[in-house]
């Protein structure tokens, strides 16, 4: 069997908008994300796709149902547990989340300053070759600012990547990046997999080239998950709104595969 | 969805009751943060550089103007009873007393406590703050405590220069243009200024200090979550209007209930 990283268990999470209308984001949701391989979490806008990131992050808290990490559950967990937990994660967001006001070089090494007792010389020795192994070498005194879309990922992989997370999400990566781009940014995400080793999650609706680094893929779609043991098996499936899905997102590419069969 | 208007009172109680939570919540771990470690010393003191220092300048022209006004309409005032004598009094203890403390904190709020609550919601709508928390970097230890030290030690201090330059832009005044007797303006403040107003003035700096940090920083940092602030830069804008205007609210409501019950 293989070994879990995250489990949700039946996890329920609505949202309450101020005139008191409800929204349910995942309604009894059910997955499981193995270890050491690279799940998708796919679905279109509003399908829960970050809020599913946030509550295994601790960001949000789950309204019913239980999510487990390496099997411990941490759905009520606060405090230094869930530091603790949070150590354990490397996280790429959305819109990078470089510290504006910091050089590459400072955001880089804040985590190592921050939770590790290295010398500053051994955290520049460490920001240097992580930023040369992310081609950023010459870039250290530059803000993120002055950096191109693409620069400021791979500057947020290289800070995500300072404590040997054993588990990396991914939030929306590729998003505001060219065609170019996209495709480098993959192929680093597939390096830098095969160097660590890490889990990987990324949630995307970048469909269908992020499935070529997908083992594993879950789709969101009106609050439910519909898990895959692989990205093939999406074209396969029976139901209604995954063909439909398949058919808006993926085209005539796996269209052509479905009229063979 | 219409609402009926009692359908609007209690979500508005609620929410009043909820971000009177979330805030007392937020001012307790603001508190836990700057004891907990590594302290960020080199952070701490640039926040009393931006907070404390760089606010010198205005405070200073405020405080002169404000004492020399003072002086002016003192003098005017005494001058009716016979009482010129009473300037350096006067002057003195309005300034200590209630002047000093307001005029400095609603100073800082305008300056220093808008630029802190904007600061913090750009950090918190780009997920600068959730970064830090997703590195197990408590952004409460790392961001909002020094804010916090470097206010409560800064402004008590920008208060006394405040109460100083006060003091000689009303003797300025008085004495130089007005032609105030010098020795009866420095008699009137000895004896009229006790430990006691000195000691009240500063308790009052104190806590206007604490309102104008804990409400600045605390509206950046909610800035998603409160009411009618909308999103994006548009969110930051209209919170950081906010807080100076409930900051500066905040320092004049207690202010009088201060002066009600320590004076």
């Amino acid at each position: 069997m293989m070994d879990v990283a995250i489990e949700f268990r039946d996890v329920v999470k609505l949202f309450v908008s101020l005139d008191g209308r409800k929204q349910t984001v995942l309604d009894h949701v059910s997955f499981t994300i193995p270890v050491g391989k690279t799940t998708v979490i796919a679905g279109g806008s509003g399908q829960g796709k970050s809020v599913t990131l946030k509550l295994v992050l601790g960001l949000m808290r789950a309204d019913e149902g239980k999510i487990f990490v390496n099997g411990k559950d941490i759905t009520d967990i606060g405090g230094r547990e869930l530091e603790d937990l949070r150590t354990g994660f490397g996280v790429l967001f959305q819109g990078s989340a470089l510290f504006d006001s910091m050089t590459v070089f400072e955001n880089v090494a804040l985590p190592l300053r921050e939770r590790t007792k290295k010398t500053e010389e051994e955290i520049k020795k460490q920001v240097i070759e992580t930023l040369t192994q992310l081609e950023l070498a010459g870039h250290e005194d530059k803000y993120p600012a002055q950096l191109s879309g693409g620069m400021q990922k791979r500057v947020g992989l290289a800070r995500a990547l300072q404590l040997n997370p054993e588990m990396m999400l991914f939030d929306e990566p590729t998003t505001g990046l060219d065609p170019v781009m996209t495709q480098e940014i993959y192929h680093l995400f597939a390096r830098t997999q095969a160097l660590v080793g890490y889990t990987s999650v990324i949630v995307s609706h970048d469909i269908p080239k992020v499935l070529n680094l997908a083992d594993h893929v879950i789709i969101l779609n009106d609050g439910k998950a519909d898990v895959f043991e692989s990205p093939e098996e999406i074209q396969w499936s029976g139901k209604e709104h995954i063909r439909e899905f398949v058919k808006t997102t993926m085209g005539q590419i796996y269209q052509s595969h479905l009229m063979e069969k | 969805m219409q609402q009926n208007p009692i359908n609007k009172l209690g979500n508005t109680g609620l929410y009043v009751l909820e971000d009177l939570g979330r805030m007392g919540l937020y001012l307790h771990k603001a508190l836990r943060g700057a004891c907990r470690r590594p302290f960020r010393f080199t952070e701490l003191i640039r926040q009393i550089h931006f907070i404390g220092a760089s606010s010198s300048a205005v405070i200073f022209f405020t405080a002169l103007s404000t004492g020399m006004v003072l002086g002016l309409q003192g003098y005017y005032s005494l001058q009716k009873f016979g009482a010129e004598g009473m300037l350096g009094s006067a002057v003195s203890l309005t300034l200590i007393l209630e002047l000093g403390p307001v005029l400095t904190a609603l100073m800082v709020a305008g300056r220093a406590g808008s630029a802190m609550c904007a600061e913090l919601g750009i950090m918190r709508i780009s997920e600068q703050i959730d970064a830090l928390d997703c590195m197990a970097i408590d952004p409460f230890r790392y961001l909002i405590s020094p804010k916090f030290l470097a206010t409560l030690i800064s402004v008590p201090l920008l208060t006394a220069i405040f109460d100083v330059v006060g003091i000689a832009g009303g003797y300025i005044v008085g004495v130089n243009l007005k032609g105030v007797n010098p020795g009866s303006f420095i008699e009137g403040m000895q004896t009229s200024v006790t430990n006691h107003d000195i000691r009240l003035g500063l308790i009052k700096s104190f806590v206007f200090a604490l309102l104008v940090v804990w409400i600045c920083t605390g509206r950046g940092f909610f800035v998603r979550v409160i009411r009618g602030a909308g999103f994006g830069a548009e969110s930051v804008s209209r919170v950081t209007t906010q807080a100076v205007v409930l900051s500066s609210i905040s320092v004049l409501i207690f202010d009088y209930l201060l002066t009600a019950v320590l004076l």
